[in-house]
């Protein structure tokens, strides 16, 4: 499973990294979704195990944790959980 | 094991009901947002089902339950969440305060070490000192229960968490 497109306004590249079964997660998916954003997602735990290293290894260099939600905003910036305002304002700012 | 697993509204229901029992019993508290608790428990299930053990819904499983002990619902981290943020890590469970509405909850960062970090952290805190005991004490490292016995209980009697999460103390 590669990366899911949600259609919206361009603001460059934005990511999420997920978990399927995060609550916070699909907050944060949901408020892209409101704000009409442009954005590509993937559910981590959803892939096969070579795509998941490669995956991680992305996250990792964003957020040494690797925890989820992880969202990267035009490869500058990253928001680590569902921080309303700090998304908004990461997205607005691109 | 990455598809798709299907749960059912009862399922979820029933586990809601049996975890609500347990933690209210034993002074615990599920998030009162039912909907918001229901789609974590429905995450529970399904890793239940994919891993056979259900690790936190909100961290990255590793598919090796040895490896995943500590983020096993409850986690290893819930405690202490709840006493320094009202809220542990996935928010499945809050503090009195915050079920009271005394005190909002606050975003949880993230307790758990990283792989890389466990490398290079400090060893477990070691024994007090040298100390005869006429039975071993064993401490659960979910909720701090202890009990003096020749082997921890099956399940903790506190929090419900099984054998494996005991550590000896003394």
């Amino acid at each position: 499973m590669a990366k899911q497109h949600v259609d919206g306004k361009d603001k460059g590249k934005v990511e999420l990294y997920a978990l399927s079964t995060c609550v916070w997660c699909k907050m944060t998916k949901a408020l892209l979704e409101k704000m009409d954003v442009r954005f590509d997602y993937v559910y981590v735990d959803q892939l096969q195990a070579e795509e998941k290293e490669k995956t991680l290894e992305e996250v990792k260099r964003w957020n040494p944790k690797c925890s989820f939600p992880s969202l990267v905003v035009n490869g500058k910036k990253c928001v680590i959980g569902y921080k309303e305002d700090e998304i908004k304002a990461a997205v607005d700012a691109a | 094991m990455n598809g798709v697993v299907d749960v059912t509204p009862a399922e979820i229901e029933s586990l809601f009901e049996r975890l609500k029992k347990d933690s209210e019993s034993s002074g615990y508290h599920l998030n009162p947002d039912e909907t918001f608790t229901k789609e974590l428990i429905r995450g529970l299930i399904i890793n239940q089902i994919r891993y056979g053990y259900a690790s936190c819904p909100c961290r990255l499983s590793e598919g090796d339950k040895w490896k995943d002990l500590d983020i096993i619902c409850p986690c290893d981290y819930r405690d202490p969440d709840l006493s320094e943020f009202g809220a542990c890590y996935c928010a499945l469970y809050v503090s009195q305060a915050v079920l009271k509405k005394e005190k909002q909850p606050e975003p949880v960062p993230e307790r758990r070490l990283s792989p890389d970090e466990k490398l290079t952290s400090s060893p477990p805190r070691p024994p007090l000192g040298v100390m005869t005991v006429a039975y071993p004490v064993w401490r659960c490292k979910v909720c701090g229960y202890l009990c003096a016995r020749e082997q921890p209980p099956d399940v903790c009697p506190i929090c419900k968490a099984m054998k494996e999460r005991f550590e000896r103390f003394l």
